[in-house]
């Protein structure tokens, strides 16, 4: 191995160095693509610094929300994980905001670019797409159960209705605390009015139930665990509602009743202020706009701390939906800040994503420095997480041009689903395939944030590295074979298939390895490049986000 | 190494573990102790964490668990729901209004005990088959019936209950020291749809399916049989695998999630490359006895299930679709009555001879009956509707008597007659022939109080244990 075989890549601090015998000679009909001399030099040693992962120096606080995070952490003694290269950057963002996977170009385009806010810019062009829609819109929709089939039962008419609100909201950016207030005071027909199926979609309708659906999705906090006078208190505000079925089927009117409300028009707030309610209003809006105040002790924090735990993996109080006196917040300055800078945006959520995520904090490698899980609870590095059931699904039709059949088991005539569906933009959680269950799709039975199971079992492991699913798309699908018939040498192919699917280039001893691989019997160079792309999809790198 | 191994806690989010088997709270079985101590080898986590503390806490007084008659489960679920009068109830006297041309009841081999006339195989196996006329749940959607038979609970609770494959996943699983190369619950071949069998339990409690089709010249297993690659290139590729794993090689500290990761990589090929995958080999048996389980899917599942169970899988689901006949009943019956027929007799059989009809629970039946007055009129034209007020289950094996009938419904299989049994009894009963006590608590995500069937204290409707049969 002589050093001036050696290449340098640009776009990013980490050194890609590329063994020039790699590179010739080009596959020739009758030729193997290695030189055997050349191969049989035994791979280079890995350095500790060329990993294609990290920045070589230590990360350095931006915002104020990195400072509350650092001096927890100097002052539990763990040492913060480096910043994430460029490589690492560009596909996690892409995966966190915008459920997708980044294409070979847009990879490459951006590892080639040289200015300082490349990063934020990316993140500014990423919240301008219809695929962050597609994402958020599928988080609020687990959330909200939305849901056609059993046990939420919204019909599927009226699921459409509801996703489609949801939709409009997301790409609209309301604000969240009008998207609050707009489905906790809904009234209408189910198949007309998105918003009034929040109170269809929970298994029990009755007002303690009623109550234990607001509490969980609007105060982050479990009712389960309140006093049963807590909760008969947040029942009242909803003990007016009423729903009545029309002549068309399963279509129902929901709204308030005047006279269902009980002649004492005192309520107490949850926390603990007595209320009046006026004759004649509504008590859900008056629990609404008590709700929605800024100094309110349980909504900023809850959708804040629930934001933080969609990009971390954890809530500061954990988990991210169970806020209580008795489980506090693993770092109360930092859930502070970020409860302030949602305030400060007045509860624009792309604007507090993008404080969140241009945050040196979130920029960190999920190379921990410190032992896990005291790291990862105070935010010393990123976590390691499956890639969601939808996203993953997603990212292996985008890399190999393929598609999937996505049914419900009851009879939806009028849903269309057309070939080329992604499965982050499936609007009713009844449409699903068998790949969806498998992976831990939530049930949306319960709006928990904990229903999604991105926990690899065994099975999923088996279905990735031998099903005939999964080997079709790799052998067949049509977008890999233009990268495997491309004409541009086995060289190129490589590079490609390693932006296409780890979203970087290979490194050194990867090459090597490959050459190891493609010496062993029966191979040819169509099979060496099968096997690649099936190991890389195979990857702990490809299946998790990092 | 096995599929047991694959979710060590140890290796994983102990914190949430911990809640789950409910070790926060003092209210906890002993025996859900022990089995965490089985799940993560913990003797020594035990004595020098929190856990310790928990311990303390328990009741003296085990929680016995009943003795074990049955090792495995074979449920054969007749999705869309069989009519009873034409199956394991018929009503010859009732009129041709509610037999249809399915008219007469043919004898079987114990005296007085009769069922229905498309299933003279199943009439010489009754000896060895209990049948319940007397099931009842009142629900008419598929959904909710399903839910409700497979549960034993009403639907329309915050909670989505796991079935009952989970819940004997959960307890003879791996958490109860299965050591088994495959999977403990596999459906034979597609999940259920509708409603989610592991419900809160999660997806570690899901049932590996098999994909594929038993009927065909090849079962080819989904992910265990890869037809095109051999042995050698399977370990080809698995090296180069091992090779460009650079992340997990630039994880100096470790991270558990990876370490998970890679276990479940091990187990996986332990069923692609080891001798787990080779039970799913049909062609190891031999032709007559394919033969006589019949040479289509469902036969060939009910082989499967036995080839299953015989290496110890605690549970195995064949999900036999295409009873929800609303039209053209009669003409659906006399084509899948005798695939059923031959599957189930010759499954009853097999598994006599084979010494493992004493430990496996056969259960047959679906989500409800079918109304037991033919619809004549347009659009059905001679079709059954959904019935849950009253419809029948068989089981056989593992503890329950054969040759016995449990209830009746009236003499047009309109109503429950006598002794009505709900699906939490005949759940429960199962249960307690596994060894599993009814009682046990469930690991609820909230830490609620849930056990194996509802407690007497839920509202729920029951008939009792039965007694009769076991």
């Amino acid at each position: 191995m002589s050093t001036l075989a050696h290449a340098q890549r640009p776009g990013d601090s980490s050194p890609f160095r590329f063994p020039f015998w790699w590179f010739w000679p080009i596959a020739i009909a009758g030729l193997t693509w290695f030189d055997d001399g050349f191969a049989a030099t035994p791979p280079p040693a890995p350095t500790v610094a060329a990993n294609p992962y990290e920045r070589t120096t230590p990360a350095e606080p931006r915002h104020a929300l990195d400072r509350a995070v650092f001096a927890q952490l100097a002052k539990l003694g763990i040492e913060p994980a480096h910043e994430c290269s460029d490589a690492v950057y560009v596909r996690r963002i892409h995966l966190d905001l915008i459920g997708t996977l980044p294409t070979a170009a847009e990879t490459r385009q951006f590892l080639q670019e040289t200015h300082p806010d490349k990063r934020a810019t990316l993140v500014d062009r990423l919240l301008a797409r219809d695929e962050f829609t597609d994402t958020w819109t599928n988080k609020w929709s687990d959330l909200l159960r939305v849901k056609a089939e059993f046990p939420i039962n919204l019909w599927p008419i009226a699921a459409q209705a509801y996703h489609r609100w949801i939709y409009t909201a997301v790409r609209d950016n309301l604000p969240y605390d009008r998207f609050a207030r707009t489905l906790l005071t809904a009234n209408g027909s189910n198949f007309r009015d998105g918003p009034v199926n929040f109170y269809r979609a929970m298994q029990s309708k009755e007002t303690d139930g009623v109550a234990l659906s607001v509490a969980l999705t609007f105060m982050g906090a479990r009712a389960e665990k309140w006093t049963t006078v807590e909760r008969a208190n947040l029942g009242v505000f909803f003990s007016a509602l009423t729903r009545k079925g029309t002549g068309e089927w399963k279509e129902e009117i929901v709204t308030f009743d005047p006279d269902k409300l009980p002649a004492a028009t005192r309520v107490t707030f949850p926390d603990g202020q007595p209320g009046q309610i006026e004759p004649g209003r509504d008590p859900r809006v008056v629990f609404a706009d008590w709700l929605i105040r800024p100094e309110n002790p349980w909504f900023t924090r809850a959708i804040a701390n629930r934001v933080w735990s969609w990009f971390f993996g954890r809530g500061i109080v954990h988990e991210a939906d169970d806020l209580r006196a008795d489980n506090p917040p693993a770092n109360p300055e930092l859930l502070a800040i970020l409860e302030r800078e949602l305030v400060a945006a007045h509860y624009d959520l792309r604007k507090f994503f993008r404080v969140i995520v241009t945050s040196t904090t979130y920029q960190l490698s999920s190379l921990a420095r410190s032992e896990l899980p005291a790291a990862e609870a105070n935010f010393a590095c990123y976590p390691l997480r499956r890639l969601d059931a939808e996203i993953l699904i997603d990212a292996l039709n985008q890399i190999t041009g393929t598609t999937e059949k996505y049914t419900s088991a009851i009879p939806e005539p009028f849903t269309f689903i057309p070939e080329d569906q992604r499965s982050i933009a499936l609007p009713d959680g009844s449409i699903t395939s068998a790949f969806l269950e498998t992976f831990g799709r939530p049930g949306r039975d319960t709006g928990l944030e904990g229903e999604r199971n991105n926990r690899i079992t065994a099975p999923q492991r088996l279905h990735l590295l031998n099903s005939t699913h999964v080997r079709k798309k790799i052998e067949q699908g049509p977008k890999i074979q233009v990268i495997l018939r491309s004409r541009s040498g086995p060289r190129e192919i490589v590079d490609t298939l390693y932006y296409t699917i780890l979203s970087r280039p290979p490194t050194e001893s990867e090459r090597a390895a490959l050459a190891v691989h493609a010496r062993s019997p029966g191979m040819d160079p169509r099979t060496v490049a099968q096997d690649l792309a099936w190991a890389l999809v195979n990857s702990a790198e490809f299946l998790h986000r990092h | 190494m096995s599929l047991h191994h694959s979710v060590d806690p140890r290796l994983w989010n102990l914190e949430q573990e911990l809640r789950l088997f409910a070790l926060d709270d003092p209210r906890l079985t002993r025996r859900a102790a022990l089995r965490l101590g089985l799940m993560g080898g913990a003797g020594t986590l035990l004595a020098h964490s929190s856990l310790a503390r928990a311990a303390a806490k328990l009741p003296l007084a085990p929680v016995v668990a009943p003795p074990a008659k049955a090792k495995s489960v074979i449920q054969i679920w007749l999705w869309g729901g069989p009519c009873h009068l034409d199956t394991f109830d018929p009503k010859p006297s009732a009129g041709s209004d509610y037999t249809g041309p399915l008219n007469t009841a043919i004898k079987t081999n114990v005296d007085g005990m009769q069922i229905g006339e498309l299933l003279p195989l199943l009439a010489k196996q009754a000896d060895k088959y209990a049948l319940i006329r007397s099931m009842s749940h009142g629900s008419n959607a598929h959904e909710t019936a399903a839910y409700t038979v497979q549960t034993g609970r009403a639907s329309g609770g915050r909670d989505v209950f796991p079935g009952v494959g989970a819940v004997v996943s959960l307890f003879k699983g791996y958490d109860a020291g299965y050591k088994g190369l495959l999977p403990p619950y596999v459906v034979l071949t597609e999940l259920q749809g509708r409603f989610s069998e592991s419900g809160f339990l999660g997806p570690r409690y899901k049932p590996f399916a098999t994909g594929g089709d038993p009927g065909a010249a090849r079962f080819v297993v989904e992910g265990v049989v890869a037809p095109g690659l051999n042995e050698e290139r399977q370990k080809a590729r698995r090296e180069l695998l091992h090779q460009l794993n650079t992340l997990e090689r630039a994880t100096a500290k470790g991270d558990p999630r990876l370490a998970a990761f890679g276990q479940c990589e091990a187990d996986a090929y332990e069923m692609i490359l080891g001798d787990a995958g080779k039970v799913f080999e049909l062609s190891q048996e031999k032709d007559n006895v394919r033969d006589d389980y019949g040479r289509n899917t469902f036969g060939q599942s009910c082989l499967m299930a036995r080839r299953l169970v015989e290496r110890g899988v605690p549970y195995v689901t064949i999900n036999y679709k295409g009873w929800d006949t609303h039209k053209q009943h009669f003409q659906i019956m006399r084509r899948k009555l005798p695939e059923l027929d031959r599957g189930v007799a010759a499954l009853l059989q097999d598994l006599k001879a084979h010494g493992l009809l004493e430990n496996t629970v056969v259960w047959v039946g679906g989500e409800f009956g079918r109304t037991p007055k033919v619809l004549w009129e347009a659009p059905w034209n001679g079709g059954r509707g959904h019935y849950g007020k009253v419809f029948s289950a068989l089981v056989a094996g593992g503890g329950f008597k054969g040759g016995h009938v449990v209830g009746s419904s009236d003499a047009r299989g309109e109503e429950v007659a006598e002794r009505p049994v709900h699906p939490c009894d005949l759940i429960g009963s199962m249960y307690e022939q596994l060894g599993i006590d009814p009682e046990a608590r469930l690991p609820h995500p909230e830490g609620l109080d849930v056990r194996a069937i509802p407690t007497v204290a839920a509202d729920v409707q029951r008939g009792g244990r039965l007694n009769e049969i076991m």
